[in-house]
């Protein structure tokens, strides 16, 4: 069991949870994630380790299917069943000038910890966040102090640039030289913003979000392909080079349970109207 | 007793041979020749003493013996049930020459369910040594050298990555063949004989690889959980699965109950399995309980099959269709899989590991119609924690290279089981994890003095 130590909504759909896990705090480190089921019924589902503090881990996450809709109705003191990590490999951050690290919605969750991890490591970082629209923008004022400079994009132009991500990310990089580049958010998101930095050859790591099961390399739930290589998304990632990435099957493969999780959330709101439990019994 | 019918089973989980009754216990003991140099002995990779053991149940004396097997064997509920008794004791048993051979593998199994009825019984725990060691993976290795460390006196912890122990024990093997109260009775009794068991740790990321080597001694048991991939086209389609994935969504995370739990698994009108092995013939099973018509193909024979010989004959009477001398090029479908294109095989001479090679027979292209492939061809050690152990010694395949004991290049390191023997079989890395646990009780009695 694992000890919710906070637990509060952050903006539109998307919330945040410190919980105390101390073999993922000790040694967790950018780029990694842990796995987590909040009770004996529950699915095991990835999620970015966000930030560290002592003995606990932050994530941060949008609700969407079952899962993270119940997991949204955890308070201070409830506990997680089961928290495993951390896994995955670690963001390669050398000392190499400039980096600029881009989020997308939920993905902004993985922005501060790389940010900050890349400025420790003497390099000057550039910060874009954007979101849909002002209510669904997260950690402004965290990323505004890890990152040397931040832009803020959102679609509708409710908060900062008006337009997408990808357009502020084209316009900083323009005569400009550029170390490396993350670019974190939805499949589609990352495909249409690592484009920008194809042509400057410009070196971009993407962190990728297949289904997974166990997260330790034991399944292949979550092989994608790069470079037409069959990669495990869980060991050999979750940061892949962005322009090897075949990003239309990572969002093809995303659909396999697409029925199944709308039948679950479904029945999960039918649960909870019907006696305010949040549709778990037992 | 005895197996329950097809029909019936088909329809839930529970497991499909009941066993043994009391009375057909004794009467199958009495079959026992009580050889003077009982050939059958030599067929057990842990020299199990098979006529003493038969003759106390003759006699009636159940607990007897149960003692007498404990002495080489600390699992025999999952033995009984798992071993591929018909190349190991009762393949070697003297009455197979002209009649059937004795039912060893039932009659083991009887007396140790026998025994888990009555309660758990503590063994003789040895004065504490004083000397810590840790110990990787709860798989049958881990298991194994766990208890008989424990037994020695030395204070053992055991680091699994998953929720729950038992590795192939619980993701992999499925309920119907090997009840989990099984698997969990195993366990309690480690826990009760003073091991402490951290699910949710992966030993080299949740425990650094420098706190492994501050205990006194390392054993690794971490498997060849690494599933393998035919690397044939179509293979990133929706609804190709690993056995491992197939597996594990319902082994371990009951698929077959969603929604009442979360984890999903897509319904499948017609599933395709690819391998002969036991695998293969448990994902099968697996998904003919979930309501797929099953077809099952294998490159080689049917006498090639790897897999227990009752459990093809189980999967047969399950309505798997085999379809042999044939073997996957593509999969096809967009984005779900609709098909696979196999193509005939011909056998030709022995590989170098001395079985038929099968070659294909060009033009002998067909398609089966499925809506899901899974693939059950073998899997490797999974590299994640071997990596991190600095100059340790390991094979082409990645298994870590040991001597007889079990013990690695690198000092008071030791591993046992499937990641240093390959994928094998539940008994062999039970009798590598012992004798590895033995070598480390007389390194860590030896550094004592
Ligand atoms: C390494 C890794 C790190 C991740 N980190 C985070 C994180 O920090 N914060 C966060 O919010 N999410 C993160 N995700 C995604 C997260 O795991 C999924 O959102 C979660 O599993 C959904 O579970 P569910 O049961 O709530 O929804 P499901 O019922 O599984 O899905 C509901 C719907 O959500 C969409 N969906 C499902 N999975 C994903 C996905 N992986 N990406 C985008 N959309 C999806 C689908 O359209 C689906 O229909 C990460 C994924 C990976 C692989
Ligand atoms: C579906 C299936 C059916 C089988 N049927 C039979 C059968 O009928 N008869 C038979 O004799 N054999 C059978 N086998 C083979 C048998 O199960 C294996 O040979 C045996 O389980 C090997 O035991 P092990 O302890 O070496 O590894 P495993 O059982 O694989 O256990 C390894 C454990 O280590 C854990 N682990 C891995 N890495 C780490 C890490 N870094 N940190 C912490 N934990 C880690 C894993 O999660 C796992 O729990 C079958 C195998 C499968 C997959
Ligand atoms: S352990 Fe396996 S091989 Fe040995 S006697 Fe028992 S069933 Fe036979
Ligand atoms: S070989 Fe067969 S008959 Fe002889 S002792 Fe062994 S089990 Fe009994
Ligand atoms: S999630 Fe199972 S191998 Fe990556």
């Amino acid at each position: 069991m694992f000890r919710v130590v906070k637990a509060e909504q952050l903006a539109e759909k998307i919330f945040q949870i410190w919980v105390e896990a101390p073999h993922v705090a000790r040694n967790a480190r950018a780029g990694q994630f842990l796995v987590l089921r909040i009770h004996e019924q529950g699915e095991r589902i990835p999620l970015t380790v966000s930030a560290v503090e002592e003995d606990c881990v932050r994530i941060i996450f949008m609700a969407v299917g079952k899962t993270t809709l119940e997991l949204s109705t955890l308070k201070a003191g409830d506990s997680i069943r089961d928290v495993a990590g951390p896994l995955g490999k670690p963001s390669e951050i050398g000392k190499s000038g400039t980096c600029i690290v881009v989020g997308g919605g939920a993905g902004i969750a993985s922005c501060p910890i790389i940010a900050r991890a890349a400025r420790a490591a003497g390099n000057r970082v550039i910060g874009i966040i954007g979101a849909r629209n002002a209510d669904f923008l997260i950690l402004e004022n965290e990323m505004r102090e890890s990152c040397h400079e931040l832009h803020i994009a959102t679609d509708d132009g409710s908060r900062g640039f008006h337009g997408f991500a990808a357009d502020v990310l084209k316009k900083v990089i323009a005569g400009k030289k550029i170390a490396c580049v993350w670019i974190i958010g939805p499949a589609i998101m990352m495909k249409v913003t690592s484009k920008v930095t194809r042509e400057r050859k410009i070196r971009t790591y993407v962190s990728l979000n297949p289904i997974m099961v166990d997260g330790t390399g034991m399944c292949g739930s979550c092989r994608v392909v790069v470079g037409g290589e069959t990669k495990f998304a869980c060991v050999d990632g979750p940061e892949f080079d962005a322009h090897e990435v075949d990003f239309d099957l990572l969002m093809q493969r995303q659909r396999v349970y697409f029925d199944e999780e709308k039948a679950a959330v479904e029945r999960y709101h039918e649960h909870s109207c019907q006696c305010g439990t949040g549709g778990h019994h037992g | 007793m005895g197996e329950r019918p097809a029909a019936e089973r088909l329809h839930d989980f529970q497991e499909v041979d009941g066993g043994l009754s009391p009375e057909e216990a004794v009467a199958e003991a009495g079959r026992c020749l009580q050889c003077k140099k009982p050939t059958c002995v030599r067929g057990c990779p842990v020299e199990i003493d098979i006529p003493a053991f038969i003759a106390r149940i003759a006699e009636g004396d159940i607990s007897g013996a149960a003692r007498i097997i404990m002495e080489n064997n600390l699992l025999p509920a999952i033995c009984g049930r798992v071993c591929p008794q018909e190349i190991q004791c009762e393949g070697q048993c003297i009455l197979g020459v002209k009649e059937t051979p004795l039912r060893i593998g039932d009659l083991e199994r009887f007396v140790a369910d026998h025994e888990r009825i009555q309660g758990p019984v503590i063994p003789l725990i040895a004065e504490p040594t004083g000397k810590r060691v840790v110990v990787v993976g709860s798989g049958p290795a881990g298991l194994t050298a766990a208890a008989e460390l424990a037994r020695l006196g030395h204070a053992v912890t055991v680091f699994e990555s998953l929720h729950e122990p038992g590795g192939v024990l619980v993701y992999g093997i499925p309920a119907f063949r090997l009840p989990k109260e099984v698997v969990r009775a195993e366990i309690d009794q480690l826990r009760a004989m003073g091991v402490e068991i951290r699910t949710n740790h992966l030993a080299g990321t949740s425990v650094p690889v420098s706190d492994l080597l501050s205990y006194d001694a390392v054993f690794i048991g971490t498997g060849a959980g690494l599933p393998f991939f035919m690397k044939i086209p179509g293979e990133q389609l929706n609804g190709v699965y690993s056995a491992n994935e197939f597996l594990t969504r319902v082994n371990l995370m009951h698929a077959e109950l969603f929604p009442e739990y979360d984890t999903p698994m897509r319904h499948a009108g017609r599933v395709v399995v690819v391998g002969g092995g036991n695998v293969a013939m448990d994902a099968a099973r697996v998904a003919r309980r979930l309501g797929s018509r099953v077809t099952l193909v294998y490159r080689r024979r049917e006498e090639d099959l790897p897999a227990r010989r009752a459990e093809v004959i189980r999967a047969k009477e399950e309505g798997v269709e085999f379809v042999l001398c044939a073997n996957p090029i593509r999969i096809l479908g967009d984005p779900f899989v609709t098909g696979v294109e196999c193509v005939r095989t011909e056998i030709c001479d022995p590989d170098d590991t001395g079985r038929p090679e099968p070659a294909p027979v060009e033009g002998s292209n067909f398609v089966i119609d499925a809506d899901m492939c899974i693939q059950a061809i073998g899997q490797g050690p999974n590299p994640l924690l071997i990596r991190k152990l600095e100059g340790i010694r390991y094979g082409r395949k990645g298994n870590i290279m040991v001597d007889e004991e079990g013990s690695t290049n690198l000092d008071r390191v030791f591993a046992a089981g499937d990641v240093a023997t390959g994928a094998a079989t539940v008994i062999l890395a039970m009798g590598g994890a012992k004798k590895a646990a033995r070598a480390i009780d007389r390194m860590l009695r030896g550094s004592n003095r």
